[in-house]
């Protein structure tokens, strides 16, 4: 049978973690929270959901811990390299169209989405006219991506990636290696503003022209989920570009008539005037 | 948040290597007014379209198809998980993906399958652990007999490959093992009983 008291100790934590914190799970898609609120308490070494929340309550140094578990995705740079084509062949063209720009990575934990938008449009000559807003509700992500390191190990996969996506350049010309690290180019992120911002609790974000938002909706419910592209429809300008995670769609949201499908198979939307 | 058990029965099935052959002996048996949802995680590689969806659905009387982020899981649809996201049962009856960390080294993994319809399903499930080169899903499996449900394995001795299924009994012993044809009579009888 489904344990009713452990369902009810995540409730009870995820009640405290936002009356405590303001940091807002609660309408998370429920079986991955379970899976790795589950995993914090093993790894973490509690004995039950309650006392991790005990925990968390009592001693604020569990909450970052815990935020670890619940926030961070493990994601490559120019994951789904059809994505970042077609951003490059079919999206910049319009962009160049512009005198500036402003791009918004939502959710950009440790920063690998972030680091390939930045080259894409460094090669595609566009870097100096944007600006790009990185954010994210944990703070320990926000570092690791305004660091800019990644094992070495993972490079070769970037670097696959990167070139599938129609690459100009060859990745090595944006890090250095040193001791299993890879150390990105901070002038990469010379015109990158990182900022803590929940898509759950917090407002519109600016006049974007593009926001790329990858595999964030899909840990939502429903109900998040439209409250969050409806943040997206707010915060883009006309006939700005919305790029979703390759398994992600508009087709079932609230907002669905504010977007047209600009590439069906990348899930790239574009705003359409009301 | 603490909804009941749904209280449809359900399928959720998990297979490495070898496991499309295997699927090819039950998924086809299996009547269109097949009364419970399907769910099944075999490990692909992460790069390739899933070209599992096109191969089953011109063999089977059941329909199938690629699960989507919330959406329900109805009876007499086969899921099958995508290439690179974990497939999770909801206990409101949906199907929802993640991208977390890859779990045995897959993603999809058969334990984030199996743990969450386990929690989703509960009694109401029967879970099949097929042929497979590693060990995932063995403590998926064992959370389901836990929670009341089916526990299936295909017979090792017979298995394309042991490895899958021999863990998957190590971790849950109660689970009952089953050659392919066997499952595929026990699944399309489900509900007829």
């Amino acid at each position: 049978m489904r344990d009713g008291v452990e369902d009810l100790e995540i409730d009870l934590l995820l009640e405290a973690l936002f009356q405590r914190y303001h940091y807002d799970f609660r309408n998370y898609a429920r079986a991955s929270i379970k899976r790795r609120l589950v995993q914090a308490r093993d790894q973490l070494g509690f004995p039950s959901i309650s006392a991790l929340q005990d925990s968390l309550l009592h001693e604020p140094s569990t909450l970052g811990r815990l935020l670890g578990y619940m926030t961070v995705q493990v994601s490559e740079m120019f994951r789904d390299p059809g994505y970042f084509r077609a951003l490059r062949e079919k999206v910049l063209p319009h962009l160049r169209t512009y005198p500036s720009l402003k791009v918004w990575v939502a959710g950009c934990s440790h920063g690998e989405e972030l680091y390939s938008l930045a080259i894409l449009f460094r090669e595609e000559g566009l870097e100096e006219r944007t600006i790009f807003y990185a954010t994210d509700i944990n703070p320990t992500a926000l570092q690791a991506a305004e660091a800019g390191v990644y094992p070495l190990d993972r490079l070769k996969k970037f670097t696959a990636n990167h070139q599938k996506s129609g690459g100009r350049s060859s990745l090595s010309d944006y890090y250095t290696a040193d001791y299993g690290r890879a150390i990105f180019d901070k002038t990469l992120r010379s015109r990158v503003v990182f900022s803590d911002h929940s898509l759950v609790t917090d407002a519109v974000f600016g006049e974007m022209h593009l926001i790329s938002c990858r595999n964030v909706l899909i840990y939502f419910d429903r109900p998040l989920q439209d409250r969050a592209v409806g943040l997206f429809r707010e915060s883009l300008a006309r006939k700005g570009f919305l790029g979703l995670g390759s398994k992600e769609s508009l087709r079932f949201s609230a907002h669905v008539g504010a977007f047209s499908e600009f590439d069906r198979d990348e899930k790239i939307y574009q705003r359409q005037d009301a | 948040m603490t909804d009941a058990p749904a209280p449809t029965p359900a399928v959720a099935i998990g297979g490495s290597a070898g496991a499309v052959q295997a699927l090819l002996r039950i998924l086809p048996v299996l009547p269109a007014d097949f009364p419970a949802p399907v769910l099944v995680v075999v490990h692909v590689p992460p790069d390739r379209d899933n070209a599992l969806v096109p191969l089953f659905q011109g063999k089977c009387r059941v329909a199938v198809k690629e699960a989507e982020d919330k959406e329900p899981a109805l009876p007499g649809v086969v899921y099958f998980a995508p290439s690179d996201y974990h497939l999770l049962a909801e206990t409101d009856g949906t199907l929802s993906l993640s991208s977390d960390e890859l779990v045995n080294l897959s993603r999809p993994a058969i334990d984030v399958l199996l743990e969450s319809a386990a929690d989703a399903y509960g009694p109401a499930l029967t879970a099949v652990v097929l042929t497979g080169a590693n060990a995932d899903g063995a403590e998926g499996l064992k959370a389901v007999h836990e929670a009341g449900g089916v526990a299936l394995v295909e017979d090792p001795a017979g298995a394309y490959s042991a490895a899958m299924p021999t863990a998957a009994l190590q971790a849950c012993p109660a689970a009952t093992t089953m050659n392919l044809d066997a499952i595929a009579s026990y699944l399309s009888h489900l509900g007829t009983a």
